[in-house]
């Protein structure tokens, strides 16, 4: 996330998620500033549902919400990706041993 | 231009995304924080002279669909100030700015309205203008203004069909109320053309330079006279421009300069209502700081 | 006027009235997230005028745009604490607590109502309110401590016992905790007096109406 967790004078911000249909995952919506819960809920509902917009909204405090970015791949780890498996030279060896190339 | 920020520069300028963690040039934030700021600031005054109207709205459904206007703009300013405040900037000291004048706000915002013809103008045609723009804005190098543009464009797409609709129900009155328009777009018709700023060659602008815009000034005018002329005449009103017109072997629009002068004396703070808004904001700042600090003063 | 029609006039003109009021803080509340939850409060107050206008619309036979605009100010039914201006936040907010209590009381009465088209309103508003109660509760306890707001919540309180029936007063007074004023003190108060700013109201809301009788807008 990067930013500041509480607005300029103290007022805490809260991250909005928003689930548009059933069924589908949760986006971040956007954020706002409020003294708590109670009304950072309040505000959510209007700001992301006041059009009938939403299904259903996460409100959680910025400072719950820790961003991970970096990821370590050192050592080749072909066998979680697709061009880590090549089964073509295999596949005709099969079908000319099986007489079904 | 160090290396670094050329790398980052060649970055944004072949489709690169910024989002607000990443490292970036001294003057892209500076020229971001700019941009998004005077954003802010003209959602923010917008609501001046359209809430007014609020009290005055002739049927019920009107005076809900400008509140509801009004309350996007409120609305829309808190996404935009929000991402201000994100970029090293809050909220309070963007307040401070645009109250002592130190930063600027849109052209349109100085200017008084005078009738309900002007409410239909304005939630039609400024809007229009106003979404040309921001269209062009969901393309914006930092992602998490482009990503606030995506409900931004939504929610405006319902103001300009309720300008449209104060229009059109307007113009099938009576002769006074079809004169309420006429003589609210003549008034109006300078400042939109306006709006979109002076012709400053893209090539030339900061601002599309780091891809903060994608579309230059001209580009953004000729697309609101493409597409709002047409659906103006086709009412029986008159745009007053006597050079107003669409050569079509180029495909552009030929129209009479805008007064360039004007835009500047306006935006520096002299428009006819510039100084009147501001107080009024100055004001009610004073009059509210204390619920502001009491909410503040036991965050959770 | 039929009974019925006159009783949805008066909560229909008080909600009217209180969203007007309430509708003078968009774009220009305390901040801005307050701006946009306070402007959907006034929102839901006009969309109840305007459902309550059109019942009653059906029994007098005309429209709830005519009910809302068209009558002359002597006829509109308001309790005078809808109509008080004051731009102070601490009034606001000490008006939306007691006008939700007294509207509470109100609803549960109506939602018993025999007319099925009533009770069915009534319900489907308290729902609405529901969200206006969590509100006032939010704000009121954030400004227990200060003075204002009490001195506001015991100078609005007789204007907003008035705006019960008499009937129905006792259970505010039980609810909220607080004496009933004395009759003396709500005589003045009662519907059909008005505030002493209803008519600059009356005629700004009704300006651009009566520049063109008749007009479609």
């Amino acid at each position: 996330m990067g930013a500041e967790d509480r607005a300029g004078g103290g007022r805490v911000i809260y991250e909005v998620f928003r689930q548009e249909r059933k069924g589908q995952a949760f986006a971040h919506a956007g954020s706002l500033e409020a003294p708590n819960e109670a009304f950072a809920e309040e505000y959510a509902r209007e700001f992301y549902g006041r059009r009938q917009e939403s299904e259903a909204l996460w409100v959680v405090s910025r400072s719950a919400v820790h961003e991970i970015d970096d990821f370590a791949d050192e050592l080749e780890r072909n066998y979680h990706r697709v061009d880590g498996y090549s089964l073509k030279a295999k596949l005709k060896e099969a079908r000319e041993r099986a007489g079904t190339s | 231009m160090t290396a670094r920020e050329q790398e980052f520069l060649e970055y944004v300028q072949s489709g690169g995304q910024v989002e607000t963690a990443d490292w970036m040039p001294d003057e892209y934030r500076r020229l971001l924080i700019k941009f998004i700021e005077m954003h802010g600031n003209s959602e923010l005054m917008g609501v001046l002279p359209e809430r007014e109207w609020i009290l005055r709205a002739p049927t019920l459904q009107r005076k809900l669909a400008l509140t509801a206007k009004v309350q996007d703009e409120a609305g829309h300013s808190q996404l935009i100030y929000r991402v201000v405040e994100d970029l090293g900037k809050p909220r309070e000291q963007c307040l401070e700015d645009l109250i002592s004048g130190k930063s600027k706000f849109h052209n349109v915002f100085h200017y008084p309205t005078k009738t309900w013809g002007d409410v239909g103008i304005i939630a039609w045609l400024v809007d229009a203008a106003a979404i040309i723009s921001q269209k062009a804005l969901l393309k914006c190098s930092y992602a998490p203004y482009a990503r606030i543009m995506k409900k931004i464009c939504w929610e405006e797409s319902f103001h300009i069909l309720h300008g449209r609709d104060v229009v059109l129900t307007m113009m099938l009155g009576t002769d006074e109320q079809r004169e309420l328009v006429q003589e609210a777009l003549n008034r109006w018709w300078g400042p939109l053309m306006q709006f979109h700023g002076n012709p400053i060659p893209k090539e030339e602008d900061p601002m599309f330079h780091w891809r903060i815009k994608s579309q230059g000034n001209d580009e953004a005018r000729q697309q609101f006279l493409d597409g709002y002329v047409p659906q103006i005449w086709e009412l029986g009103l008159t745009v007053p421009d006597p050079e107003l017109r669409k050569d079509e072997e180029t495909d552009r629009w030929h129209f009479g300069e805008p007064d360039w002068d004007e835009l500047k004396h306006v935006v520096t703070g002299h428009g006819p209502k510039t100084q009147e808004r501001l107080e009024l904001r100055r004001l009610n700042r004073e009059e509210t700081e204390w619920v502001r600090k009491i909410v503040l003063a036991e965050a959770a | 006027m039929p009974e019925r029609a006159d009783a949805l006039l008066e909560i229909a003109d008080d909600e009217l009235i209180l969203g007007w009021r309430d509708s003078e803080w968009t774009g220009i509340a305390p901040f801005l997230e307050e701006d946009v939850a306070f402007s959907s409060i006034a929102q839901n107050e006009v969309g109840h005028a305007r459902a309550l206008y059109e019942l009653a619309a059906r029994a007098l036979e005309t429209t709830a745009d005519e009910l809302a605009f068209d009558r002359p100010p002597e006829e509109y039914r308001s309790a005078p604490l809808v109509e008080l201006r004051r731009v102070d936040w601490a009034y606001t907010i000490a008006r939306h607590v007691l006008y939700e209590a007294a509207d509470e009381i109100r609803l549960e009465a109506l939602k018993a109502s025999p007319d099925t088209d009533i009770a069915g309103l009534a319900a489907k508003m308290d729902r609405e309110e529901a969200y206006h109660r969590m509100h006032a509760q939010m704000w009121a306890e954030r400004l227990r401590g200060e003075p204002r707001f009490q001195t506001a919540l015991d100078e609005l309180w007789p204007a907003a016992v008035a705006v019960l029936p008499a009937e129905l007063r006792p259970k505010l007074a039980e609810r909220l905790q607080r004496p009933l004023p004395s009759n003396t003190v709500l005589l003045s108060l009662e519907r059909g007096n008005h505030a002493a700013e209803w008519p600059a109201l009356w005629e700004e809301m009704t300006e651009v109406r009566r520049s063109v009788p008749g007009g479609q807008w």
